[in-house]
């Protein structure tokens, strides 16, 4: 019996270099200014359904991100470490979406995909850092949600055991299947990309690609073979409410982004005498910074 | 977010190499390989990764190391420091890597970067060994013991060259998929350079209808491997190499592992003394080809590989160096503004610059003969094509030992002079020099010493290969602010051509033996000034490099030249004189 995982991923500006222009004049983000790569977080989500398809051999992993046409790249990304499809979501109307009109989109793609038995997604992506998506979908879906894991411990059909990270300790659910399950970044890393499946698929693109590409060969190529085709996914193919999407659909407004600099202020002399240290001690202990 | 790939041009600038486009029209045969046979483990089929064109392999190379370097860059360098401190531990007869090791290996295998240069059949990259050099350079920049276990993905190569079709499908696959590490189990206590004398008897066992391993085998990397290939002596009676044969060992309980080294470097790589007790083995090849055959292949790709090791290492060494004299200050000036150092750190890069063009030229020509050969077990060749094979043969075996003897020995003087440059801090183990110092040490040793490697070379030198070699190089056309270079070049083959009339006026082996490292590597340096003349008609970023490097290597020549003027035949007796007494 096949066991089918869908992954949540998103094409995220890399805000490790926050530039000025980071933000447009409406609030949202400036995608075009910082270079594009996969969310971190969703990368350990990925690694978490490859070691399920490691233990489970009849493991399908559908990949699905929601963005502009480029963000393919996440799909073709994952088949490079044996994701087996993807589907990209994309359509200018979604445009604007907050996390709400976000969830709502994916929620029905998962809902048109259907049969699966888990999804998996990171647990924020580094643009927005809600972590909202994830539970908001399940949400949705009316499924249970398991956020904060570290490691999928067992998964069968029906059944899943998860290690959540909590800020003091660690815990142990267990949950019906199916669920949802977002991943801390303190899961294992991704794997590399497989240098076979890399060659394999790189030519793999979504309609709107494959309409730019002018090399006819390599045009007959793709269309030949059905595993290079990448699945996209507009407005038309979803059954969505219309005032659900888009800027419409989103309720949250950005007033303005800073970019936060951390700076140490006051500093404190200790002598170097035990009942000074001793103080220091206590201090830390009090303020949680020990302890 | 360290890429070695992407942070090291040169690689690129060789990978681009002209003549990639003859050697990946061969691996490929011309793009019209189509293999319905698939022996692979992968659920994927040999068809649907291989490349349409020169354009889709080279972006698939280019690709690929560019996979490499960030595994090499993000995970294998930083896990190095651990692995040199913990290295490998013998528990229950068996060899447990240090963590970062058994991770790397991990990344390594996902990757699928465990048999580069097989045949998609078999569920290798069909990679050209070129693009492999690269690889074990990165690797090697990263943690020189790990090339140690990556590079012996090699025993591969020696099993799909040689092997029966049953034994191809049965065990390369295996090495492909990365299920299993090989051992090359040569080395015993009484036979190191000397591998004729080998005694591990094999005899063959009527009843299981196998051949049984009984005898003590020394100095083995990774000699727990799944996959060994072992050389012994299936010719009772005899006492030469003719009486050797190459058999495959797969791991089972009859072989005890005595202990691991204790090693000065290369700590991650575990090094083993083994014991066989009956243990099963099938033949590889023919009888008695063990020695004179298989072996000369199996040391010819692990020469190369060392040879990447050290360039690899050199480059690391030179990376640390070069940051530690840029922070450094003394004196209120950083230390990289003194005549002394910054002489050290271009010495340095344009050593590694010039070895490096000469390994990856020697890659090439690997390429080349290795993969007619491979096409020879599909078909004939034409004769313009033996032809082919026969002189690249001829290249590759000439150049192979000359490049490991000049690049390990180069490597040991780049990590030495990387110490001196952070003085006491580099004597300490807070940086990473002093493990670069102690890991060199064994790349002028192993798979052959340099003194070994001056026997394979002085052939090549001697023959007329190597006038063949550079009269070539300076026939092709380079631009005219070049020119002068050619001059120099021009003047060092004069006075490499007096030298080498002494030596064989003489017509005396040993005194020929006596000057021959001399004259192997004025040969080296006359190439490798042609090579890099050549690389900066490339890219005249190589133009300086050229430069500097020529007119120390034309000193050096002179200097050599002169010892080979002054110590006349009769005078080593001299040298045999003054040791025979403490």
């Amino acid at each position: 019996m096949a066991f089918r995982i869908i992954v949540l991923a998103k094409q995220v500006p890399d805000t490790r270099n926050v530039g000025e222009d980071a933000m447009k004049s409406d609030g949202t983000v400036n995608r075009a200014a910082l270079p594009a790569i996969y969310n971190p977080e969703d990368l350990n989500a990925l690694e978490q359904a490859l070691q399920i398809k490691d233990r489970i051999l009849d493991t399908e992993i559908i990949i699905i991100t929601m963005g502009p046409p480029r963000a393919a790249d996440i799909i073709r990304e994952s088949m490079y470490r044996d994701a087996d499809r993807g589907y990209l979501i994309t359509d200018k109307r979604f445009a604007g979406a907050d996390t709400l009109a976000t969830s709502y989109v994916i929620s029905k793609a998962i809902e048109k995909i259907g049969n699966y038995d888990l999804i998996i997604s990171g647990r924020q992506a580094i643009d927005g850092d809600t972590a909202q998506v994830g539970p908001q979908t399940a949400e949705k879906l009316n499924l249970p949600q398991i956020t904060y894991a570290e490691e999928i411990i067992t998964c069968e059909k029906g059944k899943i055991k998860v290690k959540r990270r909590l800020e003091r300790g660690i815990e142990i659910v267990e949950s019906t299947l199916p669920a949802l399950v977002t991943v801390h970044g303190s899961a294992d890393p991704c794997r590399p990309k497989n240098s076979k499946l890399f060659m394999k698929y790189k030519h793999a693109k979504t309609q709107t690609e494959l309409q730019t590409i002018d090399d006819d060969y390599i045009n007959q190529t793709i269309k030949n073979k059905s595993y290079l085709h990448i699945d996209e996914l507009s407005l038309d193919d979803l059954d969505c409410d219309p005032e659900k999407i888009g800027l419409l659909g989103s309720p949250t407004k950005v007033k303005k982004i800073d970019n936060v600099v951390l700076q140490g202020k006051d500093s404190k002399v200790i002598a170097d005498k035990d009942a000074d240290i001793k103080h220091l001690m206590n201090d830390l202990i009090k303020n949680h910074t020990l302890g | 977010m360290t890429n070695f790939y992407r942070d090291n041009d040169d690689l690129k600038f060789h990978l681009n190499h002209p003549f990639m486009k003859r050697v990946a029209e061969l691996k490929e045969r011309n793009y019209k390989i189509c293999e319905k046979e698939n022996f692979g483990k992968d659920n994927i089929e040999p068809n649907e990764y291989k490349p349409g064109s020169f354009e889709d392999a080279l972006d698939n190379y280019d690709s690929v190391l560019e996979i490499t370097g960030d595994i090499a860059g993000d995970l294998i360098a930083p896990n190095a420091e651990s692995v040199d401190a913990e290295g490998p531990e013998l528990i229950n007869n068996r060899v447990h890597y240090a963590k970062g090791t058994v991770e790397n290996l991990k990344a390594l295998r996902q990757a699928r970067l465990t048999g580069v240069t097989q045949p998609r059949k078999y569920g290798g990259l069909n990679f050209p060994t070129t693009v492999y050099s690269m690889m074990i350079e990165m690797v090697s920049r990263a943690d020189a013991s790990l090339m140690n276990l990556f590079g012996l993905q090699d025993i591969g190569e020696t099993v799909k060259e040689f092997a029966s079709e049953e034994m191809k499908a049965k065990y390369i696959p295996k090495f492909a998929s990365g299920e299993a590490t090989g051992a090359m189990i040569l080395t015993e206590p009484d036979a190191g350079s000397d591998l004729q004398a080998v005694q591990l008897k094999a005899h063959w066992d009527e009843k299981s209808n196998l051949w049984r391993l009984n005898g003590v085998k020394r100095f083995i990397t990774n000699g727990n491997a799944e996959l060994s290939l072992v050389l012994a002596r299936t010719e009772e009676g005899t006492k030469d190499g003719r009486g050797l044969s190459m058999l495959m060992y797969e791991r089972d309980d009859t072989v005890q592992i005595r202990r691991i080294e204790n090693k000065m470097g290369i700590h991650g790589s575990p090094t083993c003394e083994m014991v066989f007790k009956n243990s099963p083995a099938h033949l590889i090849g023919k009888r008695k080809f063990g020695l004179i055959k298989y072996v000369m292949s199996l040391m010819n790709g692990a020469r190369l590989g060392v040879s990447g090791q050290a360039i690899g290492i050199s480059e690391a060494a030179y990376r640390e160096a070069l940051k530690y004299a840029q922070e450094r200050a003394q004196f209120g000036k950083k230390i990289n503004q003194f005549a002394p150092v910054y002489e050290i750190l271009t010495d340095m890069k344009v050593k590694i610059a010039a070895l490096r063009t000469l390994y990856y030229e020697t890659s090439r020509f690997v390429d080349v003969y290795k993969a007619l050969e491979e096409i020879e077990l599909e078909r004939e060749l034409t004769t313009e094509e033996k032809n082919e094979l026969k002189q690249f043969k001829r290249r590759a075996d000439f150049y192979t030992p000359l490049v490991k003897g000049l690049s390990s020995e180069a490597c040991n003087r780049i990590t030495y002079d990387a110490i001196q440059i952070h003085g006491g801090t580099g004597f300490t183990k807070d940086f990473p020099v002093e493990r670069l110092y102690r890991d060199a040490r064994i790349t002028s040793i192993y798979e052959g010493t340099t003194q070994l490697q001056v026997v394979a070379a002085i052939k090549g030198v001697t023959s007329g290969l190597f006038t063949e070699m550079i009269d070539e190089y300076a026939s092709r056309k380079v631009s005219y602010d070049l020119e002068f270079m050619r001059k120099d070049l021009q003047s060092m083959k004069k006075e490499y051509l007096t030298s080498i009339e002494i030596v064989e006026k003489q017509n005396d082996q040993e005194y020929l033996d006596f000057h021959a490292r001399r004259l192997v590597e004025m040969a080296g340096n006359l190439v490798m000034g042609h090579l890099l003349v050549l690389d900066a008609t490339r890219d005249a970023r190589f133009k300086l490099t050229a430069e500097v490097f020529i007119k120390k290597a034309k000193a050096e020549n002179t200097d050599k030249a002169l010892v080979i003027k002054e110590i006349e035949a009769e005078f080593i007796n001299n040298y045999k004189e003054l040791t025979k007494l403490p």
